[in-house]
């Protein structure tokens, strides 16, 4: 049987196993609707705003593990689909992302709604495809989806002119057995020399630590990091994006690290003498001042891209490879060694991280102190939101403060089910990438912990959630200012809150839910908090928005201390520096 | 330091865009550029020179290697190398100029009364020396083809 461009883009979009569409039409992309009026294998889902779409879609992806699909009309769907790009691209997530486009012989002419999406998304795409011929649409779905989950994973645009989606044109369906691309071979194995190497630098190390970061989750590696310590008995660390990759309740865990890292993984870094380096990659929110980094530590670094290993830090020993591969190989290695740990050294490392810990570690039970405070302390919205999920809830955040409170507080467990902009520090985020994780997990709770700020940058989709029905529950953590650049200006602005807050200008949250049709709930003091989260919580089939009014003068700490700081060098609280 | 990087590059429709918009992104400078179609012309190779320490041409041919449509990529710096750069040079009657480009292969293309096109070639060394010579009187024109390079002996950059 003969298809339509439509057709066969829906077709190929079904032997790739999509679920889910997240879209909104328009002109350029009319004929790919129509398609998917006549199918039944995907479901569309009509976003609000396109850069709702790729949210979702991205929101799905990190907790499934699956590519997340977007679809956009040309020009201004194509440009509000940027963001959600350039948020995928930071943090490694595979999408595919379809933009329709003006009619090939328009191309170029500043015809309606034309923008070259191919030329605006380029430093943000990890490939992109403009589709020139009709009968090229199977193809060039197959190789979107090879590029966009394989390797380092990354969005790819497929960006497709009008007339290649002409109704009265038909064409044989084609779908190759496999996929291979002379100028691509995504699947490295790592080096059996380097991985003996690094075997030996681990075991002989007297204070080892291991950095895992968002690279364990995508590449689904977090057992053999779990089996890898159960041999090296090492204190590991999590990036921001590799919360969930190791167990927060492992005995072994120090909690993330970096900028609001805790005290002692910041602390362990800088005295390290062997740092393992898993799917991470030193980013500025990690190293501090690059020259000042863990100034006696041997790097050992795996990742699968090339690229970012010595791009910041000077890897000793580099491996490339697929990380689940390569943690697999060290073990094996470490297995066969007859090299044997220092166990005294590594305990009294062990013991040195527990005095860390003791002495200015993060205090997990604050909403048992704090309970008779006037004010509610934003990490104990979070303690308590722990509690009445038992750490089982799927968490998105957008990002500032609330993002890293949650980061601190929420102890993940299991990967995928901390869901948030990491890289591009996306505000806006939480809640339609919440929408991707209900529907991919319609039972499990989701949670979007979010601000007064950030919420409001894409809150149209609450109109989505009713349309669709996803009974998601929204902690909006409320200190009625820009939180994280209220920080910055106390500590380096001499207090001028420039542009940061708009206390008497917020719209009544409660009202606003309910008018979107869902329930609001609005929580002032510090005893209502258990008991709104325990009745939210019970509506089960509606999507239910908690304004939590919150302490607006808290700060995150730790934080680095920046410029010319290294690990080391924290703020523990106000003014004070440890 | 000045680097030569040889770049095999499928040969589609916006595939030099995204490594010439790379340089730019990560902060890299494009000092010549090369490119044109090579054996069956279903690619193309590139060559790029730029400045920078090792660690930094480490980190673009790294960079490069990511790009999709790039093939191969080699730093021909990194060993012996072969480097050529072909120039154009438009002038009034003038001998001095007729004479640099003449102990550069120099060639007479055209020979009027106004103007004098040849063309030369030579090490990007001894372009840039012979540029300088050239200086501005007299000069109407002149085109660079930007380096081309191959490595020495049996060492070879192909599919």
């Amino acid at each position: 049987m003969k298809l339509s461009g439509g057709d066969l883009l829906m077709r190929a979009l079904r032997d790739e196993g999509v679920k889910f569409i997240f879209g909104y039409p328009g002109g350029a992309a009319l004929h790919i609707y129509d398609s998917i009026f006549k199918q039944k294998a995907c479901e569309h889902i009509l976003v609000r705003h396109e850069q709702g779409a790729t949210h979702a879609a991205d929101g799905y992806s990190r907790a499934t593990g699956k590519p997340g699909v977007a679809l956009v009309t040309s020009g201004p769907g194509a440009t509000n689909a940027i963001t959600g790009l350039a948020t995928a691209y930071m943090d490694s997530i595979p999408l595919v992302v379809i933009s329709g486009q003006v009619q090939s012989h328009l191309i170029g002419t500043d015809s309606f709604q034309e923008t070259d999406m191919i030329g605006i998304s380029r430093p943000i795409v990890k490939h992109s495809f403009i589709v020139q011929n009709t009968q090229d649409i199977p193809r060039i779905v197959q190789e979107a989806f090879h590029i966009a989950t394989t390797g380092r994973p990354g969005p790819v645009v497929i960006d497709i002119p009008k007339d290649k989606t002409d109704p009265s044109k038909l064409y044989e369906y084609k779908r190759a057995k496999e996929i291979s691309l002379r100028s691509y071979q995504p699947r490295v194995l790592p080096h059996p020399g380097q991985i003996k190497k690094a075997s030996k630098k681990i075991l002989s190390a007297e204070r080892p630590v291991i950095y895992a970061g968002g690279g364990v989750i995508l590449g689904n590696a977090h057992k053999e990091l779990i089996s890898l310590n159960k041999l090296l008995k090492a204190p590991v660390t999590n990036t921001l994006m590799g919360l969930g990759a190791y167990p927060a309740k492992d005995k072994y865990f120090m909690g993330m690290l970096g900028m609001h890292g805790t005290y002692q993984a910041n602390m362990a870094m800088h005295n390290a003498d062997v740092i393992i380096a898993i799917g991470a990659r030193f980013d500025d929110r990690i190293t501090n001042t690059p020259s000042m980094f863990a100034p006696n530590a041997k790097i050992v670094h795996i990742d699968v891209d090339p690229a970012s290993i010595s791009k910041i830090i000077n890897a000793d020993i580099p491996i490339v490879g697929q990380v689940k591969e390569s943690l697999l190989a060290l073990i094996k290695e470490i297995k066969r060694s007859k090299i044997k740990i220092d166990s005294e050294a590594l305990d009294n490392w062990n013991i040195q991280i527990s005095q860390w810990r003791e002495q200015h570690g993060l205090d997990h039970d604050l909403y048992l102190s704090k309970i008779k405070s006037s004010m509610i302390a934003p990490q104990v919205v979070v303690q308590e939101l722990y509690h009445a999920t038992q750490g089982n809830a799927f968490v998105t955040s957008d990002v500032g403060q609330h993002q890293m409170f949650v980061a601190q507080y929420y102890h993940f467990n299991k990967p995928r089910r901390w869901i948030n902009s990491g890289g591009l520090g996306t505000m806006g985020f939480g809640l339609p990438a919440a929408m991707g994780v209900k529907l991919a997990f319609p039972k499990q709770e989701v949670v979007c912990v979010t601000g007064e700020g950030s919420i409001q940058m894409c809150i149209q989709e609450l109109s989505t959630c009713l349309q669709y029905n996803l009974p998601i529950k929204i902690i909006n953590i409320n200190n009625e200012a820009l939180g994280m650049v209220r920080q910055w200006q106390d500590m380096n602005y001499g207090g001028r809150h420039s542009a940061s807050t708009y206390s008497d200008s917020l719209p009544d949250f409660v009202k606003l839910a309910q008018s979107y049709g869902h329930v609001g709930m609005k929580v002032t003091k510090q005893s209502q908090l258990k008991n709104t989260l325990e009745k939210a919580f019970a509506m089960k089939d509606r999507l239910v928005f908690i304004d939590v009014y919150v302490d607006p003068n808290e700060h995150v700490y730790p934080m680095l201390v920046a410029p010319n700081g290294s690990m080391k060098d924290m703020w523990i609280k106000k003014n004070t520096k440890a | 330091m000045k680097r030569i990087i040889s770049i095999l590059i499928e040969n589609k429709p916006g595939a030099l865009a995204r490594v010439v918009g790379l340089f730019h992104q990560r902060g890299y400078n494009i000092e010549t550029l090369n490119v044109g179609p090579v054996f069956d012309g279903s690619y193309s190779r590139m060559t790029v020179t730029t400045r920078g320490s090792e660690n930094d041409v480490e980190q673009i041919t790294k960079q490069i290697n990511k790009i999709i449509d790039v093939i191969k990529v080699a730093d021909l710096t990194e060993g012996d190398h072969h480097e050529y750069e072909f120039i154009m040079v438009k002038f009034k009657q003038s001998a001095k100029i007729q004479k640099i480009l003449k102990g550069l292969n120099g060639k007479i293309h055209e020979k009027e009364k106004d103007a004098i096109v040849m063309s030369a070639w030579g090490s990007s060394s001894d372009i840039e020396v012979a540029i300088r010579a050239i200086g501005k009187a007299n000069l109407l024109e002149i085109a660079r083809s930007g380096s081309i390079g191959l490595h020495e002996g049996e060492k070879v950059l192909k599919i």
